[in-house]
């Protein structure tokens, strides 16, 4: 009986080296993935819509050449000025008080030779074929970040909540559906103020 | 003799590996929550460039991957140094770009085929014609939906 009561004790000696095999396993199979990007909306294939007639004030003239210049409406400058060359174009407003298309909440410079509202504004990216992919993104993101500036600050005005944050809730799963229709709302509202207008024409 | 003998029970006991297996599975642990399974092996150079402003791809079962970028050095011999576009596990042309998005929507549930993103994940030395290239095939099939895979990062590095 007193024998009985002597269970031998489990080697746990080897549990280490188990785990140390698990690991590298792990380590070996798996990748540490960058899930996250800029987003963009391809325009359709077939949509043939008739050359509307832009105003020359009415477009930002983007391109990146071969060399990876970036020129702004003919003009060189540095991706650094780019953003905020964006936000003064957008938000220029250049439709007098009481004129049709007058931008009321546009704080821009209101000069003549700029876009007449947001609504009417559009960004033209022309890129060269050999430039280069790494500057591409740079550009699309100072963009992005010039629209996201704008809305941010119309966003904070009504809501008191920065449209960033909105639109990262509403795209987080987590989110409960309620929730995200009342966002999503808000989100057009804030889109409609400045939408993003954007044409990449093909390279040269 | 003795005397020596008696010395050695000063000696500093041995450290205790007990608590080791915990240790490891502790990292075991983190590394399987933090990572994903590779599923191809991407066989050219994919340094992502920079950007500030992006947005997380959310589900991945809606995402198809397009890798662009230089062929590796073990497969430059075979392939040349241009940059190349990597479907799934082989190199591809720009034209079999449609068919690949096309053959991989298919696959899909019914349900998930009209919200899928193609994640572009190019190396940031490629060059733009390459891109605009896959960019007219992309909206040949009707994969409208893009996402340029970028790191977190100042966009500023991409300049150099």
């Amino acid at each position: 009986m007193a024998r009985r009561r002597q269970t031998p004790t489990v080697q746990s000696g080897s549990v280490a080296d188990i785990a140390f095999l698990l690991l590298i396993f792990f380590l070996v199979t798996t990748i540490i993935e960058t899930e996250e990007g800029l987003d963009r909306l391809l325009p359709r294939k077939e949509a043939q819509t008739p050359e509307v007639p832009i105003n020359d004030r009415n477009i930002l003239e983007i391109s990146i050449n071969n060399q990876n210049e970036l020129l702004v409406d003919e003009v060189r400058i540095g991706l650094e000025d780019l953003r905020l060359t964006t936000i003064a174009f957008l938000d220029n407003g250049g439709v007098s008080k009481g004129e049709n298309g007058h931008c009321s909440y546009c704080q821009g410079l209101r000069s003549p030779e700029s876009s007449d509202n947001p609504q009417e504004a559009v960004i033209s990216l022309n890129t060269g074929r050999e430039s280069s992919y790494g500057v591409y993104i740079a550009v699309q993101n100072e963009l992005v970040a010039a629209y996201n500036a704008l809305r941010d600050r119309e966003a904070l005005k009504t809501f008191g909540e920065s449209y960033t944050a909105m639109s990262s809730e509403y795209r987080n799963p987590q989110t409960p559906q309620e929730r995200r229709e009342f966002l999503r709302a808000r989100i057009d509202q804030i889109q409609d103020l400045f939408p993003m207008k954007l044409i990449e024409a093909n390279t040269k | 003799m003795a005397k020596f003998n008696k010395k050695k029970d000063g000696d500093l006991p041995a450290v205790s590996t007990a608590s080791l297996p915990d240790i490891v599975f502790m990292l075991l642990f983190f590394f399987m929550t933090v990572t994903t399974m590779k599923d191809s092996s991407i066989m050219v150079e994919n340094t992502l460039p920079n950007a500030s402003e992006t947005k997380k791809l959310e589900k991945k079962d809606r995402v198809l991957y397009i890798y662009v970028g230089k062929p590796t050095r073990e497969y430059q011999k075979v392939f040349g140094s241009e940059p190349k576009i990597q479907l799934n596990d082989k190199f591809a042309n720009v034209s079999e770009v449609g068919d690949y998005i096309l053959q991989e929507r298919a696959k899909k549930p019914q349900e998930l085929q009209n919200v899928l993103t193609t994640a572009l994940k190019v190396d940031k030395q490629a060059n733009m014609g390459l891109i605009s290239d896959i960019k007219q095939e992309l909206r040949k099939v009707n994969a409208l939906k893009v996402n340029y895979t970028t790191y977190e990062g100042d966009p500023f590095m991409n300049l150099q």
